[in-house]
């Protein structure tokens, strides 16, 4: 892990100074800002029974499919393209130290990114002057939820991105994957597809692996360690999948 | 392993998905030597080079960087070898001097040896106006001795360069050519080339592999004599050529007309010698066809080039047939 820091350092850099990051970011700020705004809107006409920040990540979904695509897809597709990877893997760093690396950019991003939303609340509790609009709970149980979430993500771009060469196909992957893991799972528990009595397991397993009910819970304050190990278990499988995927990609080159 | 030579490759054989891109390649290559590689396109240089560098792992057969093992340690390998791809591939969005900073670290050249070494490797590489430009925008030459300037960075005993003149003007080839020389003795360079002047001028031993195989391999006038094995000389002379056989085998009795052209306006006519002998025989030559019948114009002795060398190997390779494989 000794060249990891001047990797890192140098992945941040490379995504500040390219465009598709402030694309995103634009993209991103401007979704939220109009959710935000749309939700204030509603409150602003009649009494709600949950908080703005409890409606604000019920739509977190819609930014992370647009963002961490374009946060991820160049990470590893790009290295390969150019043929860079070449010269970075014949200095005496290890896929692994490189993959961390993309991943630690990426994810030093987004949670960038979901942390200037802040600034929405802030400016709504300075200026609304309703301590009861800004609940703590739910707020910092959001953000937790954002920034645990985003590990897997994150992790699953950068799985995404080792496995083409083409940003593009790298990006729509992405997307299909994070929708799978939102959606297709809680589609999956839904389904009568799973109620024959030898796929209990199956089903207990996707009862578990709910994402839209761990956001939930997190914005009611609920921390359960099962979800986060759900969290950290997947992003470290992605994870692994990526270097083991780059390292393939070398072996038949 | 101080006394160890800076590469040694034996048996080495990589295959991909069936095809043997390199069939048991062995060769070694001593500390200081630069040695030219040369190969027609697909012969195995480029996929040879990767595996030295640790980035491909072989089928079998091993590879030794100043000693070290490449396939157990290639950490300790990767350090010692300045890397210069085919085709220099370069981040677009860098500028020149933070990309050899990032490279410097990532080769553990300590941060207060780094911002000097890069002045040196820039004024080295004549790099130093464009040192803020960012790499996207550069040349191709511009770019090349980029990736050049990078390889030479941490002073690694080893240097591979996959053609690093390609792509470059006249006056380029020729700095690249006093810059590679300049490391004589003290880097050893393995170089890979199409342009075969180039290997000529700069190279103390050339490799010459076809199909994966070693065909060839010495120095550029130890090749020309095995390759070819026969010295030509080119005369233009106006006489009776029926009777020159026998003058020539007068002087030296391997000494043939190999070709022979239709006379001119002025009844000369271009004839081409061979012989087997490697002696120089301009001399006895001019003697002997300053005779009266003859009237000489011109005398040569024809050198071969690196070119031809390299054409006759390749091409007597094709005929060569593969030996069994072994069995397992």
């Amino acid at each position: 892990m000794k060249h990891f820091f001047t990797l890192l350092s140098h992945e941040i850099r490379m995504l500040l100074v390219s465009a598709s990051t402030y694309i995103a970011a634009t993209l991103f700020l401007g979704f939220t800002g109009f959710i935000f705004t749309s939700i204030l809107e509603i409150y602003s006409k009649a009494p709600q029974e949950s908080s703005p920040a409890e409606d604000f990540f019920r739509f977190f979904w819609f930014p992370v499919l647009l963002m961490v695509p374009m946060l991820t897809m160049k990470s590893l597709a790009e290295e390969r393209r150019l043929g860079t990877i070449e010269t970075l893997l014949t200095t005496p760093v290890t896929t692994t130290e490189v993959v961390l690396a993309k991943y630690g950019a990426a994810y030093f991003l987004y949670v960038c990114l979901w942390g200037s939303t802040a600034a929405f609340f802030f400016v709504l509790g300075k200026f609304s002057g309703d301590a009861r609009l800004l609940d703590a709970g739910p707020l910092l149980g959001g953000y937790l939820f954002i920034a645990i979430s985003g590990l897997l993500f994150i992790a699953l771009g950068i799985f995404a991105s080792s496995l083409s060469r083409n940003q593009a196909v790298a990006a729509i992957l992405c997307a299909t994957m994070i929708f799978g893991v939102i959606f297709g799972l809680s589609w999956l528990a839904g389904s009568s597809a799973l109620n024959r009595e030898v796929l209990q397991p199956v089903r207990l397993a996707v009862d578990y692996a709910q994402v839209l009910v761990h956001r939930d819970d997190f914005t009611h304050g609920i921390i359960d360690t099962r979800q986060l190990l759900f969290y950290l278990s997947g992003t470290v499988l992605a994870l692994i999948f990526s270097i083991l995927g780059v390292e393939a990609k070398l072996l038949h080159s | 392993m101080p006394d160890a030579p800076a590469i040694e490759v034996s048996h080495l054989v990589k295959t991909y998905a069936g095809v043997t891109a390199v069939n048991d390649i062995t060769f070694r290559v001593g500390r200081g030597e630069i040695l030219g590689f040369l190969g027609p396109n697909g012969a195995g240089k480029s996929t040879t080079m990767r595996v030295l560098t640790g980035y491909l792992p072989a089928t079998s057969g091993s590879v030794q960087i100043c000693g070290i093992p490449v396939a157990s340690q290639p950490d300790a390998a990767k350090r010692l070898i300045g890397y210069m791809p085919e085709n220099n591939p370069l981040p677009e969005d860098m500028r020149v001097s933070e990309y050899l900073y990032f490279r410097g670290r990532l080769k553990e050249v300590s941060r207060r040896k780094l911002g000097p070494r890069i002045d040196e490797v820039l004024e080295l590489c004549d790099l130093k106006r464009v040192r803020h430009k960012i790499i996207g925008q550069l040349s191709k030459g511009y770019r090349q001795r980029v990736g050049i300037a990078e390889s030479i960075l941490a002073e690694p005993p080893v240097i591979i360069m996959d053609e690093p003149t390609i792509g470059l003007d006249p006056h380029q080839i020729l700095i690249v050519r006093d810059l590679i020389a300049s490391l004589r003795g003290r880097m050893t360079v393995i170089i890979s080339s199409h342009i075969l002047p180039e290997i000529e001028v700069t190279c103390d031993r050339v490799l010459i592999i076809n199909q994966g195989r070693v065909v060839a391999q010495g120095t550029p006038a130890d090749l020309r004599r095995e390759i070819l094995g026969r010295s030509t000389y080119d005369v233009e002379l106006a006489g009776d050529v029926s009777t020159l056989p026998s003058v020539l085998s007068a002087i030296e009795p391997t000494l043939e007309i190999a070709e022979q052209g239709d006379p001119d306006a002025e009844g000369f006519r271009h004839l081409k010698l061979s012989t087997e002998r490697d002696a120089e025989l301009g001399e006895p030559l001019l003697r002997a066809l300053s005779a009266p019948g003859y009237r000489l114009r011109a005398l040569s002795r024809a050198h071969p080039t690196l070119e031809d060398v390299f054409l006759a190997a390749t091409r007597r390779s094709w005929d060569v047939k593969s030996p069994e494989p072994r069995k397992k």
